[in-house]
């Protein structure tokens, strides 16, 4: 059962994004004539897949590097080493390169265009994210014309089909007004027009709901699931909302301060974490039933930056089962512990 | 739980309009609600439901487009909408204090922490001496959960966490009466949530403070309060004990607000999809407010405003309540 390696299945069929050994680090207070000594350690050698119509939602508290995970899953930053294999519609690698992936390192100039195409962000702000000047038709227009998908008639109806299919009807009395017109579940449906209308193979969610309230944000969740099993999109959800997390993922992947800690299929992660930070976590969750008690989580310490970490696991400084073990030697191996759940711990 | 029989605050038929350039918004219509000694209560809704305008109103701090359209707020047995602006600072944090939900616009950046204390305390005449009142700030950074000495440092210094302890140290700072938590945790990671929310807890107990929780998460309300009050359009819609409404929620709504509500416990179930927009407060809709949205609305919900009805603790205004076992099942269809 346990075998030291990354948490990358082997590369299937189905796999449209590998990740392996994904590294960023950030450097700390850099001046004009100060040499960089520390680095933020945002992301450190995180390793998965995501597979056809898949979803993984990667979960963990501010500043863990989730969001940073995203955007280098969307080239918006590069990793400072480590690499993302892409098997995407019209990105063939070029000559010379092994199999049937596309590493994101290669992706040339000419290529980004279609890489753009294949791989869309859904970010958490339907406010910000959208120019208050433009009208929903232009809003979502735009990437179809950089795209140079269709003529400009074709685009009024591929525009009013994808408002049809994100629940704005009728598409007409919403093609011409502006985004402060509209509700802020109603901009995040747009928001998800724009991402969807060019056809991506996958999407990085970041916090899509997490402004919205109660009432919109089911409507969101479940247009998100029902297309991204309709056209089979895969999806990387980046949330810190574990509830959230289990309404809209087939699997969770736990980051803490850099490092994926804990990964495997939602409902069996819940009903049996391992790691003990995955516990605290889920034991912080309030539950809504007044006659609940909860015990206090079981974690010491407050959450600090990862600048310059020691080598030593990521969690120990705030580890209940810490031992003299994990003081001594480097950042765990994440280890599968059961069927397809992961775990970078030396105790559990 | 300790309470007394006399209610400490006591708010009848408070409404609150908003005059703008496209008409009176309806803000708060007509909410009541008591609340004893040593009692935590919640005002749970949507944005714009008009729960942080409640807030408002019973701290006196309304934007100059505010109308009190009626209404008595009495606290300590003294009604407070009839105050002058003068008697007002007297009242403002001594009897009655906010825990804002932005903690880091609360404190100002410039000055060290212990000191915005010291002036709350010495501005409000609860302590007379600079020593006294350091003292005082002391014991309220040991009582939230924070080293005193902090005190000497700037807002900036501190984490998210530290900075909501020591906004609630200076809502405690002066002894109130009452004190209004809007959406005291909402901007913070579920762990540090826990430890705050579990201290806000220890203290109200301890101090036998009543305590308002304003938040749009039913899970933290269903955790920290005894009672519980229903926002929707600007009304109270259903109010009780807590227990009893998560047991079994009379009005359509705060079934639908609780059914869409995921949750890490318990069998996954599909969540309700509310439908629709709450409604425009400028031209609110005749009838019950929620019939638009609402699967059990009839005629009369349509034309005729709902009656209040009661079962236990509770109430609902509703034609038609949910029955006893119907509890969220009858919104769950639409997910």
């Amino acid at each position: 059962m346990q075998s030291a390696q990354s948490p990358t299945r082997s590369l299937g069929p189905e796999t449209l994004v590998s990740v392996s050994g994904l590294t960023r680090l950030f450097p700390v207070g850099r001046g004009l004539f100060r040499r960089t000594t520390s680095f933020i350690h945002a992301v450190d050698d995180v390793s998965f897949d995501l597979d056809r119509g898949d979803s993984l939602g990667l979960v963990g508290e501010s500043g863990c590097g989730k969001t940073t995970v995203g955007k280098l899953l969307v080239k918006l930053l590069e990793p400072t080493s480590g690499e993302v294999l892409f098997r995407l519609p019209g990105l063939a690698p070029e000559e010379g390169q092994p199999g049937d992936y596309l590493a994101a390192s290669a992706i040339t100039s000419r290529q980004m265009r279609a890489f753009r195409r294949r791989a869309q962000m859904i970010f958490q702000d339907p406010y910000e994210s959208m120019n208050p000047r433009r009208t929903i038709y232009d809003t979502i227009a735009e990437p179809l014309a950089v795209q140079g998908i269709g003529t400009v008639m074709d685009r009024v109806d591929l525009v009013s089909e994808i408002l049809m299919l994100v629940g704005l009807t009728p598409p007409a009395t919403f093609l011409f007004r502006h985004p402060h017109e509209l509700s802020g579940g109603q901009r995040q449906r747009v928001a998800i027009a724009r991402a969807l209308v060019v056809e991506p193979s996958f999407v990085v969610a970041d916090e899509p709901t997490s402004m919205l309230d109660v009432s919109s944000r089911t409507g969101i969740m479940n247009l998100m699931q029902q297309l991204a099993h309709g056209l089979g999109i895969a999806y990387l959800y980046v949330t810190h909302d574990l509830a959230v997390a289990r309404y809209m993922c087939h699997r969770i992947a736990v980051m803490y301060l850099g490092k994926i800690v804990e990964i495997g299929e939602t409902e069996e992660l819940l009903r049996n974490p391992l790691h003990p930070y995955t516990r605290a976590l889920l034991s912080a969750v309030p539950v809504p039933d007044p006659q609940n008690r909860r015990d206090p989580p079981d974690i010491r310490g407050d959450l600090t930056a990862p600048i310059d970490p020691p080598g030593r696991c990521r969690f120990y400084d705030r580890c209940p089962l810490a031992t003299d073990h994990c003081r001594d030697n480097p950042h765990p191996p994440t280890v599968e512990k059961a069927p397809d759940h992961w775990a970078a711990c030396y105790v559990v | 739980m300790t309470t007394s029989e006399m209610p400490v605050l006591e708010v009848s038929n408070l409404s609150l309009r908003y005059l703008t350039r496209a008409g009176e918004v309806k803000a708060v219509e007509n909410v009541s609600f008591e609340l004893a000694q040593g009692q935590a209560m919640g005002l749970v809704g949507e944005s714009g439901c008009g729960k942080t305008s409640i807030a408002n109103c019973l701290m006196r701090l309304l934007p100059d487009n505010a109308l009190l359209a009626g209404g008595q707020v009495i606290l300590d047995g003294e009604d407070i909408i009839a105050l002058s602006e003068d008697e007002i600072r007297e009242y403002r944090w001594r009897r009655i204090a906010m825990v804002f939900q932005a903690a880091m616009n609360a404190l100002d950046p410039v000055y060290r922490v212990g000191q915005q204390v010291v002036e709350a305390i010495e501005a409000h005449g609860v302590e007379t001496t600079q020593s006294d009142a350091r003292q005082r700030v002391a014991r309220l950074f040991r009582l939230v959960g924070l080293d005193p000495a902090l005190a000497e440092r700037y807002p900036h210094e501190f984490s998210g966490g530290m900075r909501q302890r020591a906004v609630i140290a200076m809502a405690l700072s002066c002894d109130p009466s009452v004190i209004i938590a809007d959406e005291p945790t909402t901007a913070l990671d579920v762990i540090v949530q826990d430890r705050i929310l579990r201290e806000l807890k220890g203290i109200q107990q301890q101090l036998n403070m009543a305590i308002i929780y304003i938040s749009h998460d039913i899970a933290v309300v269903a955790e920290v309060t005894d009672r519980l009050g229903v926002m929707y359009a600007g009304r109270l819609v259903e109010y009780g004990e807590t227990v009893d409404i998560f047991r079994s929620p009379l009005h359509p709504y705060t079934a639908a607000l609780m059914g869409s509500f995921p949750s890490i416990t318990g069998e996954k179930r599909p969540l309700v999809n509310l439908s629709g927009e709450p409604p425009n407060l400028i031209d609110p809709p005749p009838g019950c407010p929620f019939h638009p949205r609402c699967l059990h609305a009839t005629d009369q919900c349509r034309t005729d405003f709902p009656p209040r009805v009661r079962r236990g603790s509770q109430w609902a205004d509703c034609w038609h309540p949910l029955g006893d076992d119907a509890s969220n099942s009858d919104q769950q269809g639409v997910a």
